[in-house]
């Protein structure tokens, strides 16, 4: 070994890509489906029905609790078990994301609703509009405006986070690197490589979020 | 039109209102003046239901606020709202304040509830501001479309809740303009306000409360030139030397 080869990169490109593009599909089904299920936790946990709140709060808590890792194991033995089949490293992989990130987002979405002026609510009941109405239309696209810097940060962590698969075997951008570092016997270059790729994706994004972050700003 | 019947309103302990009566009749202007604190907002937001209160009954056009059995939202639907701080929808243009309840709460199209927007927003002198979002307009034209906003719904009476209080000095007139106007077409206001010259011009009646009780119920001329209570001379005293 002793001198690095950089030249690996050239072959292990198409694993890369194919790892990538696992890892980006995980990444926004865990988002979309995260956010969408994280309202719903929201709105449960708002909402004056102590039953629903309660239940909501607990599955929230009990996610933001467990390192998620293990949280990536658990669903991975668990879920065959429930489905009584079993299921890929990468069906488990999508189904875990989004069930632990929902919590994440819930509590981004509760802070969002929050945010919404209680006047605004005032404004929307006096205008006849129903209290689904009133959400939807009013409370809700503001929630998510003002919360839009802090759900695209919370999605770049997802995006970082999503390497965790790794301990299920699924095929991702890492494991796709570490498997051509075996292969090649150069571990260290991949593992430069994937890291790079990591570093430039979440930079690029979090610039991305900045500038929007400034955008939101002169619109409010 | 609005029939206010013995009401009383608590926050824990803390007695908010106290055994109110008035009402406004149709066509009337009857303005709620009092100091800060005294349940002038409160009692206003009783009636269209935004504030349940405990004891007591509020009509409005036939319509029991407080029965449970109410459709609020349809009753609502019939009473315009102008609030202190506009409350416009900042993720929507003018155009689009204007629109959603038509469209949402009245079953009105998407061409219907425009033109009935672009036709109101001339009413109010904003007509080129259509497209704007609200973050983009002065305190008082905001107000203004918030007024357009409530008159969309065709409502049968309306109620200001401190609708000047929040702008600056030289907004106050237009907005003031756009309901002196309104006053004069015949609609039933209930206005919470401490424009004085506004009650003087169009007001049928002034009501003055304080500590969540209303002190006087008199004809505007009455009670500007002989105050009947103390406390009503005091707080005129005060707000005329502004």
């Amino acid at each position: 070994m002793g001198e690095f080869d950089f030249t690996v990169w050239q072959p292990s490109l198409p694993f890369i890509r194919d790892g990538l593009l696992f890892t980006l599909r995980l990444t926004l089904v865990a988002m979309s489906g995260g956010i969408v299920i994280g309202t719903l936790l929201a709105l449960a946990r708002l909402s004056p029905v102590a039953p629903l709140s309660r239940i909501a709060g607990a599955y929230v808590d009990l996610m933001r609790s467990v390192p998620l890792v293990l949280v990536i194991l658990w669903f991975f033995l668990v879920i065959p078990f429930i489905s009584g089949a079993p299921v890929g490293a990468e069906t488990s992989a999508i189904i875990t994301f989004t069930a632990f990130e929902a919590a994440f987002y819930c509590e981004i979405m509760r802070s969002g609703i929050q945010s919404v002026p209680r006047g605004q609510v005032d404004a929307a009941r006096a205008l006849g509009l129903g209290q689904a109405q009133t959400m939807i239309h009013v409370i809700l696209p503001q929630a998510v405006r003002n919360m839009l810097p802090v759900l695209l940060t919370q999605t770049i962590v997802l995006f970082q986070d999503t390497s965790l698969v790794y301990a299920i075997g699924a095929k991702d951008m890492l494991k796709a690197a570490d498997i051509v570092g075996k292969n090649y016997n150069r571990p260290v270059e991949m593992i430069v490589l994937s890291a790079l790729i990591y570093f430039v994706i979440c930079f690029s994004l979090s610039l991305a979020v900045k500038q929007l972050q400034k955008t939101v700003a002169i619109i409010r | 039109m609005i029939e206010i019947r013995n009401l009383s309103k608590w926050y824990g302990q803390t007695r908010v209102l106290a055994d109110c009566s008035t009402h406004v009749a149709k066509g009337e202007v009857v303005v709620v003046c009092g100091p800060s604190g005294s349940g002038k907002s409160t009692l206003i937001k009783c009636v269209n239901g935004l504030e349940p209160f405990a004891r007591g009954s509020i009509t409005v056009d036939g319509v029991s606020v407080g029965d449970p059995g109410t459709d609020l939202p349809r009753l609502r639907a019939r009473v315009g709202m102008v609030f202190q701080h506009f409350e416009l929808f900042p993720h929507m243009s003018v155009e689009q304040n204007l629109a959603l309840a038509q469209i949402k709460v009245l079953g009105r199209s998407k061409d219907e509830a425009a033109a009935r927007g672009v036709a109101l927003l001339d009413r109010v002198g904003l007509r080129e501001h259509a497209r704007k979002f609200p973050g983009q307009l002065s305190g008082g034209q905001q107000q203004r479309v918030a007024i357009a906003r409530a008159l969309a719904m065709d409502p049968v009476c309306l109620l200001f809740d401190e609708p000047t209080s929040a702008l600056d000095p030289e907004m106050i007139g237009e907005v003031l303009d756009v309901m002196v106007e309104l006053a004069r077409t015949g609609m039933t206001m209930m206005c919470v306000s401490h424009e004085m010259g506004f009650a003087r011009k169009v007001a049928k009646r002034v009501v003055f409360m304080d500590h969540g009780e209303i002190v006087e119920d008199a004809p505007a001329a009455q009670f500007f030139e002989a105050p009947a209570s103390e406390r009503a001379r005091t707080f005129l005293a005060r707000i005329l030397h502004h």
